[in-house]
């Protein structure tokens, strides 16, 4: 408690450090994973190479990834950007499938009464497919924010701060109240935004509830 | 008007769901196909709002060959009722009704606002309107559907099994209300249905179809029941059966009607 109290400035920097690093590459998952997600659901040719493809970035290691992105985009490693880039791969690998099975889960029937009613593609998109996708893309996305949360803790291996310095930092000098900071509070980070992100589904699809009671 | 002329839809595969089908509904008509799954009578009904396109032929409305018109406002100009009303789940009845108002850019509190009247119109309560579609039984979403379809206050509309998935005696409370509400508002109805009993509760003009959606009689509801044309269209009515075979028997003075089973069904009026 002591060195937290004599450090509460530096964690907090941390903290903040750590919300970019999670919140950006979030944000930038969901806007390339729905648009190819949609793709995948909708052609069937697409799908296959869609949902393989971004599989397989999953199966890279997190480390190495981070020293391949850093020259291929012609930034240093332990340069924010490319833990952004990366765990913004990551989030994708895991989102794709999911808005692929969400854009799935439209029932075929819905999607019919809506041509017939006169909406364009692009307004059958935003108001009948986007929404009624939103759950099942909800829950791909809270395993993909957990996993964000949790992975921009590896970045601290390269330099890159957020909560992982704590680890690193606190166990190259021995500290253990540091380690134990970065710890609990990765998990209340990742607890808080998952909170959020049901929160703020529930929020926007008020018809999930009305028609469970 | 809606003119069906020489059309024919072929599948990419050589499956043929229309094979040569040419007809006029003149305005303000209800006519009704009737056929069995697989006849090809949805398909039709869908090349009147370019759901399909013939593969040839022509369809037009009002002289006007519908290809020539944009897909989706042609659409919006034209009702469609679909079975268990087709609503959006993750819209209120309100937002539903007021759905193609809304899409043509009118305010969505005005088109709210308007949609309670329709409510009115098709018998619900408005108390509903802030429910969701799975909040309501299968006759109040099919009244819905009704209603949203009435929203853009079009001249045709296109009614796809819209009450085969309620129960009977919902049913004919819906057939009943369907007529009273167009006697009022005389629209040219394109009615899609395999129950021939509702074929000849709601058509002006009824259209037997076979496979391939050939017409194999095409009629009023008397005409067709008094001279079935074939044996597959006496079939397909029940000529013969029953049910349809009515005689008056003399009771207490009065002219009762019974069925071939002698079971009575109603009384001739004075």
């Amino acid at each position: 408690m002591n060195w937290l109290s004599q450090n509460l400035h530096i964690v907090g920097a941390l903290l903040v450090d750590h919300l970019v690093l999670s919140i950006v590459p979030i944000a930038l998952a969901i806007l390339v994973s729905v648009p190819l997600g949609w793709l995948a659901a909708r052609y069937r040719r697409a799908r296959t190479p869609l949902l393989t493809g971004t599989g397989l970035l999953y199966a890279i290691p997190s480390l190495p990834l981070f020293i391949i992105v850093a020259p291929l985009i012609g930034v240093p490693v332990r340069s924010p950007v490319t833990i952004v880039v990366a765990l913004t791969l990551y989030g994708v690998a895991l989102l794709v499938r999911g808005a692929a099975d969400a854009f799935g889960s439209v029932p075929r029937e819905t999607m019919l009464a809506a041509d017939a009613m006169g909406h364009a593609a692009w307004a059958r998109f935003w108001r009948v497919e986007l929404p009624l996708a939103g759950p099942v893309l909800l829950s791909s996305l809270r395993v993909v924010v957990v996993s964000t949360v949790s992975l921009v803790t590896v970045g601290a291996v390269v330099g890159a701060s957020s909560l992982g310095t704590l680890f690193t930092d606190g166990f190259q000098r021995g500290i253990e109240a540091s380690i134990l900071t970065g710890l609990v509070l990765t998990v209340v980070v990742a607890f808080a935004l998952d909170a959020i992100v049901v929160l703020a589904g529930r929020l926007a699809m008020p018809w999930r509830r009305a028609v469970a009671t | 008007m809606i003119e069906f002329a020489s059309v024919r839809k072929e599948y990419p595969g050589g499956s043929v769901a229309v094979e040569d089908f040419s007809l006029t509904i003149p305005s303000h008509a209800v006519a009704v196909l009737v056929g069995s799954s697989g006849c090809g009578k949805t398909t039709l009904l869908r090349m009147v709002n370019r759901m399909v396109d013939p593969s040839s032929g022509t369809v037009s409305i009002d002289g006007v060959d519908v290809r020539s018109m944009d897909p989706v406002k042609l659409r919006r100009s034209i009702g469609y009722v679909l079975q268990a009303g087709g609503l959006l789940p993750h819209r209120t009845i309100a937002d539903n009704v007021a759905t193609v108002p809304v899409l043509e850019g009118r305010s969505r509190r005005q088109a709210r606002k308007d949609a309670l009247g329709l409510l009115e119109r098709v018998g619900l309560d408005t108390a509903l309107a802030d429910r969701y579609p799975a909040q309501l039984s299968g006759g109040q979403q099919q009244r819905v559907g009704v209603a949203r379809a009435l929203a853009a206050d079009p001249n045709i509309l296109l009614m796809d099994e819209p009450f085969g998935a309620v129960d009977p005696i919902v049913r004919d409370q819906l057939q009943t209300e369907m007529r009273s509400l167009q006697a009022e508002l005389g629209k040219t109805i394109v009615f899609v249905t395999h129950d021939i009993d509702e074929a000849f509760a709601l058509g002006d003009e009824v259209l037997v179809l076979r496979k391939g959606a050939e017409i194999a009689q095409r009629g009023t509801p008397a005409e067709i029941l008094a001279n079935p044309a074939d044996e597959f269209v006496a079939s397909f009515v029940g000529a013969g059966s029953a049910r349809r075979t009515l005689r008056i028997r003399e009771v207490g003075g009065r002219s009762v009607v019974v069925d071939g089973d002698d079971r009575p069904t109603g009384v001739l009026a004075r």
